[in-house]
């Protein structure tokens, strides 16, 4: 009889939903049905018991083609190559669990290397605003019960976090929000028209790179300012910004969602730090809170595995052994791939050579290129060595970390192929081989 | 004051952090043991000796010492690093962090210098001759106390993130700058002789920005409160003065509000 299992985790985007349901094979190695996800999140699951998974390491040879290996072949490259170079670096990170990136954290402080994940390109910004200016969030369950006024900035749930929406933002019933959208304001802060402007009551198509100035100016009219507001803002005309700020300051409560389109546009770490000041004055009036849309499910993982390891999210230098520094513009993934800084790269759950700018690649692929990932991507295809590894949330579980940093534990759902080792297992052998070499004297 | 000379004779492969070239590490050492001092090129501890050529003679103090750095050092971070006193001239382009945390003294840098030139700065002086990257005087990640005193001189141009968070002293860019200028700052003086793409003094307290070309886009948080004259390096000028940022917090001193300012040339 196939079996059905409840409550399981979708380990797509950073809404890590936890109410997915999924029905399994007699023997437990194959998915029949995918129920409560998106289409990518189905996809995911499907992959996961694809005939074609990769199920032994693959080692590029002299005329570039790739053999087969072992797992200890695979598992002793990498630790003697970890242990010659200079300056390693792991990144990724973004598709695994919390087991596996402290055993990342291990591996690299042996090493003495460098550390970082997705958030480097992702939401790292947003993590320096936060130290300089802190972070008054929330859980998504508060957004849920509680929230009357949404604000998504430089983001769009619509197709990056498809049930984002349904699930916390602008749909669903909550404890004091029993009436739905039907009772929410939803503001849209974008220079696009975006599927997610589209169910908006207010979109805002501010200027693109402009959004400091906005904010600037939101700040300007909490402040009681408003009258010496030029005519236009950003694009934006100042009658638009006065009626907006007003539906802010009459929030019981409201939520700022921000993306890519504020940590990645000039400015960077500052247009997250201006809308954590505005979120500020308006609890003063009002009760606010902000939260970074998380791209993968368990990005804010390593953000919290490391800060309780190192004392930094993102970014670490562990060159130095009996300390950690951390400083990106210097220590950042692409700057040092950029400035050619590092002399050997480990790609782990994610897919440098498609994310990464194309010049970053190529500095990097000067150097040893190990990917440790269970599918074939453009970063397998270009590395030197490629370990396949067990799917986080399909086949093998784990502790995530949703978008507002609530843990969740992830299941298994199917079998892994034979064989094949999960994130943890490997690191760790890979932590052990190199203790072996050193305690030799083979270093 | 005693010169000490140190000449390039081995690049690194990566990159070198030269955090021991302070002329406080240098003062009443021998050649010898300068030589001996540590430099690291990623996990690997090396010696200065290992890089460099050594002669001349170290003085007793800091404040008697003179480093001159001779070849190309593009690759090599952290010069001058919390130096207190004396002086370090180099003669080709430098990495990141020159004079970071310095205390005192005084740095030239012949070429142009990388990101975080001296950040979290205290006093002494930096002059680079060429151009600066980002993070000109501006604070270390999650730090409130940018730079608090001294003078950064930058003779060409510089990226974006100056002086953010700054507290005191003196920033003068002499070319042009990209964005974010005084950020959050509590005090301190910018000076920009070129143009600025935009976003001066956003969330700014207290502290003085002087704009002489062109300022793009202006923040709305600014507004025009009267046309003055300033001396500025020496030279007066008529300058709008804007007073700001509107949208953020400000102190009031004897009943008066204070502003941050920014004084662009008519």
């Amino acid at each position: 009889m196939p079996k059905v299992i409840e409550n399981v985790g979708c380990p797509y985007c950073g809404c890590s939903c936890d109410d997915v349901r999924i029905t399994v094979s007699d023997d437990g190695k194959d998915i029949l049905e995918v129920e409560n996800v998106c289409a990518i999140g189905t996809e995911i699951f499907k992959h996961g018991c694809s005939k074609d998974r990769i199920r032994l390491p693959r080692m590029r040879q002299p005329d570039g083609s790739m053999k087969d290996i072992s797992y200890e072949e695979a598992i002793d490259w990498t630790a003697r190559h970890l242990l010659k170079a200079k300056k390693p670096l792991m990144y990724g990170f973004g598709s695994t669990n919390c087991e596996g990136q402290a055993a990342a954290a291990r591996v690299m402080e042996i090493a003495g290397g460098m550390l970082d994940n997705c958030a480097t390109i992702c939401h790292g910004p947003s993590f320096l605003a936060i130290f300089d200016n802190g972070y008054p969030s929330c859980t998504l369950g508060e957004v849920k019960n509680r929230a009357d006024v949404i604000v998504y900035w430089g983001s769009n749930p619509a197709h990056a976090h498809p049930r984002h929406m349904s699930r916390y933002s602008i749909f669903p019933r909550g404890f004091f929000t029993g009436k739905g959208q039907k009772k929410r304001t939803v503001i849209v802060i974008d220079p696009r028209f975006t599927d997610t402007a589209n169910v908006a009551d207010y979109h805002l198509q501010v200027k693109q790179g402009h959004d400091y100035e906005l904010f600037n100016a939101f700040r300007m009219v909490i402040h009681g300012h408003g009258k010496d507001l030029p005519d236009e803002v950003a694009g934006i005309k100042k009658e638009t910004i006065l009626e907006v700020a007003e539906i802010m300051k009459n929030a019981r409560f409201g939520t700022t969602f921000f993306g890519m389109g504020l940590t990645h546009t000039d400015g960077r770490n500052h247009n997250i730090d201006i809308a954590i000041s505005l979120t500020r004055d308006l609890n003063k009036i009002s009760k606010w809170t902000i939260m970074a849309m998380r791209g993968h499910y368990n990005i804010a993982g390593p953000g919290v595995v490391w800060s309780w390891t190192f004392g930094f999210p993102y970014c670490l230098d562990l060159t130095k052994q009996n300390h950690a520094h951390m400083n990106p513009g210097e220590t950042s993934s692409v700057d040092m791939a950029m400035r050619d800084e590092v002399d050997m790269f480990i790609n782990i759950g994610t897919d440098a050579a498609a994310h990464f700018p194309i010049p970053a690649v190529k500095q990097l692929k000067k150097h040893p290129w190990v990917t440790i990932d269970p599918s074939i991507n453009m970063a397998s295809e270009i590395s030197d060595l490629h370990i396949p590894v067990c799917i986080c949330g399909v086949d093998v579980g784990g502790i995530v970390y949703r978008m507002d940093n609530v843990p969740i534990q992830f299941r298994k759902v199917i079998e892994p192929p034979e064989g094949v080792m999960d994130d943890e297992t490997l690191l760790n052998k890979i932590a052990d081989r190199m203790e072996e070499l050193k305690a030799k004297g083979e270093a | 004051m005693e010169t000490i000379t140190m000449t390039l004779v081995q690049e690194p492969e990566l990159f070198l952090e030269c955090y021991s070239v302070t002329p406080d590490l240098f003062a009443g050492k021998s050649l010898a043991e300068i030589a001996d001092l540590p430099a690291h090129e990623g996990k690997i501890q090396w010696k200065l000796g290992d890089f460099f050529k050594f002669e001349g003679k170290a003085g007793e103090t800091a404040a008697d010492t003179k480093i001159v750095v001779n070849g190309n050092v593009r690759r090599m971070k952290r010069f001058g690093q919390q130096m207190t006193a004396g002086e370090i001239i180099i003669n080709s382009d430098a990495d990141m962090y020159i004079g970071g945390w310095m205390k005192g003294g005084k740095i030239t840098v012949k070429g142009n210098a990388d990101s975080f030139l001296g950040i979290a700065m205290e006093g002494g002086e930096i002059l680079i001759e060429g151009d600066a990257q980002n993070h000109v005087g501006s604070a270390y990640r999650g730090d409130w106390r940018g730079m608090s005193g001294g003078l950064i001189r930058v003779k060409g141009k510089a990226g974006n993130d100056i002086g953010t968070a700054m507290t005191g002293g003196t920033i003068i860019i002499e070319g042009d700058a990209f964005i974010h200028v005084l950020t959050h700052a509590e005090g301190g003086t910018v000076i920009i002789k070129g143009d600025v793409e935009g976003r001066v003094g956003g969330q700014m307290v207290k502290g003085d920005a002087y704009i002489l070309g062109n300022l793009l886009y202006p923040l709305p948080g600014f507004k025009k409160v009267a046309t003055v004259e300033k001396e500025v390096d020496g030279v007066t000028y008529t300058f709008d003065q804007f007073i700001g940022d509107l949208g953020e917090r400000k102190e009031k001193k004897k009943g008066e509000i204070i502003y941050g300012n920014i004084f662009l040339k008519k």
